[in-house]
């Protein structure tokens, strides 16, 4: 159990702590090196939870493709970034008293609120035991089955994004010369090869 | 000391705070307010999943992937037309984004 709390503290700690310098950092490059170090450790948060399947998801997808991405993207676009974070110390005041008062407001509504013991057996899915059913095979005979629909709902999402990206940044350049390999293979032979008599001793 | 709900419901409290402050301190960087968008949508993910599993309820890790599933999506598009638009403009600035102002 204490090693549990200490995981705890010192995933939810570095997670707060690399969330806080996303936004405070002055490179945009070290914001996404720090987005994945926080990615990391929400990811040991879900497996110190039990949510192994998400935590390895988190870590596969969002490491792997999303924070990847944006570094692609931080890196490829040449960007005046000191410009770009004038007005951070303006924007200080009020930004931090709107979030001062959300995080007051959302400690209200943890404060003053408790899970009757009902509601623990009172979910449409309840989770089997471990050592019975791993957490992905429960979580996969959930979405294969009931929620059918919303999975390839969520693959028809992923594959308007993937369209949509393709569509949005492809650009056809003038003056580029290209193959065409169906212009080529389609060509008549009255194109390619011209027969010409040829006159003795003049040449063409 | 037993980790329960309430320190998981905290971290993502705190999280989330961070993502709004993002999105108000980087007015003018359209990437950082993309990296704040996807700290809160972190956040959220945290919070289904911990009332996941203290309900003992499988349908919030659903929703989590679900969750992840558009973010992912979101952050690709999100990306696509910053390029696109850096392309056309040579700047990122949020503030000249009133183009299509009608």
């Amino acid at each position: 159990m204490i090693i549990q709390a200490l995981a705890f503290y010192l995933f939810a700690a570095i997670t707060v702590a690399s969330g806080f310098m996303v936004i405070a950092s002055r490179n945009p490059v070290h914001s996404v090196l720090f987005l994945i170090l926080a990615f990391f450790n929400a990811a040991g948060l879900f497996v110190l939870m039990g949510a192994e399947f998400l935590g390895m998801i988190l870590v596969i997808v969002y490491v792997g493709a999303v924070a990847v991405l944006f570094l692609f993207v931080v890196m490829m676009l040449d960007i005046n970034f000191v410009e770009l974070r004038q007005g951070f110390l303006q924007y200080l005041p009020i930004g931090g008293l709107i979030g001062f008062i959300l995080l007051v407001e959302l400690a209200l509504v943890l404060g003053g609120w408790v899970i009757t013991p009902a509601a623990r057996s009172a979910g449409t899915d309840p989770i089997p035991a471990l050592d019975q059913v791993t957490n992905t095979h429960a979580l996969g005979a959930v979405i294969y089955t009931k929620y059918i629909y919303l999975f390839q709902g969520a693959g028809l999402i992923l594959l308007v994004a993937m369209i949509g990206a393709i569509v949005l940044t492809l650009r056809s350049r003038p003056g580029v010369k290209r193959q065409s390999i169906s212009e080529q293979v389609n060509r008549p032979r009255g194109d390619a090869v011209a027969v010409r008599k040829v006159e003795p001793r003049k040449g063409i | 000391m037993t980790i329960g709900l309430g320190h998981y419901l905290t971290v993502a409290a705190i999280l989330f705070t961070l993502g709004i402050l993002g999105i108000f301190l980087n007015r003018k960087n359209v990437i950082v307010i993309l990296m704040s968008v996807e700290l809160m949508l972190l956040a959220v993910n945290l919070n289904l999943v911990a009332f996941s599993t203290h309900l003992n309820d499988l349908v919030g890790q659903v929703f989590a992937l679900f969750v992840l599933t558009v973010a992912a999506g979101e952050a690709a598009i999100g990306l696509a037309i910053l390029v696109v638009y850096f392309r056309n403009r040579g700047t990122i600035a949020v503030e000249d984004i009133n183009m299509m102002k009608g």
